[in-house]
């Protein structure tokens, strides 16, 4: 009999098509706007992703990796000084304007690793290698930066150069980055040769990054930071996870994702509810003429069920598959952003599934209240 | 009136719609029986209490008072579960408006009691396609029923009362919707089916043209059996202005 109520739906076209359009544009945007809103969210992280260590100090009152207030140089000597840290390292991160070979000016992202160890470096070289950042006015671009230039007619390439605040900057490899949360390119380059880059400023160190001896964990290197005036240390994770938390609770970044995800979760009760009540109702005859037939209560339910679920698991596949194709596509081109963790597809599919016990749950109701004798009526 | 040589009985059956000054008494009191291998008709005028009484025959209405029996079983204390699978077993239903679905086949359609008997799907498409080709709807098999005439219809509605063998078989109005020739051939089909020694056709109906497919009539009037008599001798003493023959 389930067969025959998959017949029944399948074949009664235009409810069956409202049905699974409905479940899929639910589908849709429930997992399209949650991917661009995990996007954004992994924007906020690029930093962290980008530069891999262990644990990262910072100011006393930074709360999450894009809020930089500067350190002392003084501070990487205090970080060394900890029993648990075997070697720590300056690390500069600002914004800056470069110009570039056509004169018009572009917004960097400035990132000075330690010349002796290049703590921080970019995970993945495209063309070059990091150790030529010891040359002369030598900068590492990111692809971002690659693409920006070939957006205004310049071809990027090993010995293109540019000018940050009127010093040369000359391009000794390319990399591959996460994308920044405000989008600008990432300009990898030494320590001591981004601050030369920069307006001098009294403090101008951004974090230190640390690595604990072997056997001390990154979380005891980081209470023994802590302990540390002026000083707040975060290990890789946590940061990370702070960084997202504080946009969460500061922006309206949820808010305005969460609000299109609840019109998602209305419009598709309000479609698949009704359409199926429609079905059931539209049905209601021929369920109570099997019922008559001796199709059990227990039975007739198992087919509405089946029913709303059979419809509900396509529509959930077809969003999905558009919001990948969305996602997809989007991913090529940079912006918006896009990043589906498994979460994504399992709260969407926990949402449709309630969705069709909503629907669900409707033609139970009339089906168990069916009079198997109204079939004479 | 032995249960063992009827295939139906029904001894003082009550039924009461609703309650209070708004209750309605269906049925007062109904005794009668079905004889194995008989077609019974039940007439008698609008709201007299006929679609009640059948309903509560095949066990798709509980009465409030009395006992109904089918081929030895007491049905009107059997318990719900139970009462639908002896149904499923042992009753075939032709619906006044057939009732067939309309996204299913004609075969599909008919192959729907079998498969509440738990034959596999296959099989019973299998015999669906026999029984069709017996009421001469073979190559019309696959036919949705809107495409079906009335009489086809009507025809696959027989076909799936018939498809699991049951021992009785319900009808209500089962020419309402159909013209004369079409109606007259229906009946021949189901008087065939009746002729079985262990099964019983009970027809409700207002068609005076198909009085005489009966072997016996029941009248009823205000929820009580107020006549039984062969179907000769009803139409005889009932003559109507369009002919029985």
């Amino acid at each position: 009999m389930l067969r025959i109520a998959l017949l029944m739906l399948f074949r009664d076209r235009a409810k069956y098509a409202m049905l699974v359009s409905g479940l899929t544009f639910c589908s849709l945007l429930m997992s399209q706007q949650a991917g661009v809103f995990c996007g954004i969210m992994m924007w906020t992280t690029a930093t962290l992703r980008n530069i891999s260590s262990p644990v990262w100090v910072v100011d006393a009152k930074v709360q999450q990796v894009n809020e930089i207030i500067a350190l002392r140089e003084i501070d990487v000597q205090r970080v060394r000084s900890l029993p648990g840290v075997a070697w720590a390292v300056p690390l500069f991160w600002g914004l800056v304007q470069a110009r570039l070979p056509d004169g018009s000016f572009q917004s960097v992202q400035l990132t000075g690793l330690d010349s002796a160890s290049f703590t921080g470096r970019p995970a993945t070289m495209l063309e070059g290698q990091v150790e030529d950042l010891r040359l002369p006015n030598s900068v590492i671009v990111d692809q971002v930066a690659v693409e920006k230039l070939q957006q205004k007619g310049i071809a990027a390439h090993i010995g293109t150069t540019f000018e940050i605040n009127d010093q040369e900057a000359r391009i000794v490899g390319i990399c591959h980055t996460e994308r920044s949360f405000l989008g600008q390119p990432y300009v990898y380059t030494t320590y001591e040769r981004a601050l030369q880059y920069m307006p001098s400023q009294r403090k101008m160190l951004a974090y230190v990054l640390a690595e604990p001896k072997p056997g001390v964990s990154p979380q005891e290197v980081v209470r023994q930071a802590n302990a540390l005036p002026g000083l707040r240390a975060f290990d890789h994770p946590t940061f990370f996870r702070e960084t997202m938390i504080w946009y969460i609770k500061n922006t309206g970044i949820p808010i305005s994702f969460g609000t299109v995800v609840l019109m998602g979760i209305v419009v598709g009760i309000a479609i698949a509810g009704q359409t199926f009540y429609l079905f059931v109702h539209d049905n209601l005859r021929y369920l109570a003429a099997l019922k008559a037939m001796g199709a059990g209560t227990a039975k007739l339910v198992g087919m509405v069920l089946l029913q709303a679920f059979s419809t509900g698991f396509i529509g959930y596949g077809l969003g999905l598959g558009l919001a990948a194709i969305f996602g997809n596509a989007v991913l090529r081109n940079g912006t918006p952003p896009f990043y589906m963790p498994w979460q994504v597809p399992v709260f969407v599919g926990a949402v449709i599934a309630l969705i069709c016990c909503f629907s669900a749950a409707i033609g139970v109701a009339k089906v168990s209240r069916l009079e198997a004798a109204m079939v004479f009526k | 009136m032995s249960e063992e040589v009827h295939a139906m009985v029904c001894l003082d059956v009550v039924k009461t719609y609703g309650t209070g000054e708004l209750a309605v008494r269906a049925l007062k009191g109904v005794s009668l029986e079905a004889n194995f291998g008989e077609l019974l008709m039940i007439v008698g005028p609008s709201g007299c209490g006929k679609t009640t009484l059948l309903s509560v025959i095949c066990g798709t209405l509980r009465s409030d008072g009395g006992t109904i029996s089918l081929f030895g079983k007491t049905i009107s204390s059997m318990p719900d579960r139970d009462l639908t699978a002896f149904r499923a077993r042992n009753v075939g239903f032709i619906f006044q408006q057939f009732n067939l679905v309309p996204t299913l086949t004609a075969r599909e359609n008919v192959s729907i009691p079998r498969l509440l008997t738990g034959t596999p799907y296959a099989r019973a498409q299998q015999d669906a396609a026999e029984i069709l080709g017996q009421v001469g709807l073979a190559g019309r098999e696959e036919s949705f029923p809107s495409q079906l005439s009335g009489g086809q219809q009507q025809r696959v509605a027989i076909s799936r009362a018939l498809v699991h063998q049951p021992r009785l078989i319900i009808c209500d109005e089962p020419t309402a919707s159909l013209d004369s020739v079409t109606g007259q051939r229906a009946m021949e089909l189901l008087r065939e089916s009746a002729r079985h020694a262990d099964r019983c056709v009970i027809v409700v109906t207002h068609d005076s043209r198909i009085f005489h497919y009966a072997d016996r009539i029941i009248e009823m009037d205000d929820g009580l059996v107020t006549k039984t008599q062969n179907a000769s001798d009803y139409i005889r003493d009932h003559p109507h202005p369009k002919s029985h023959v």
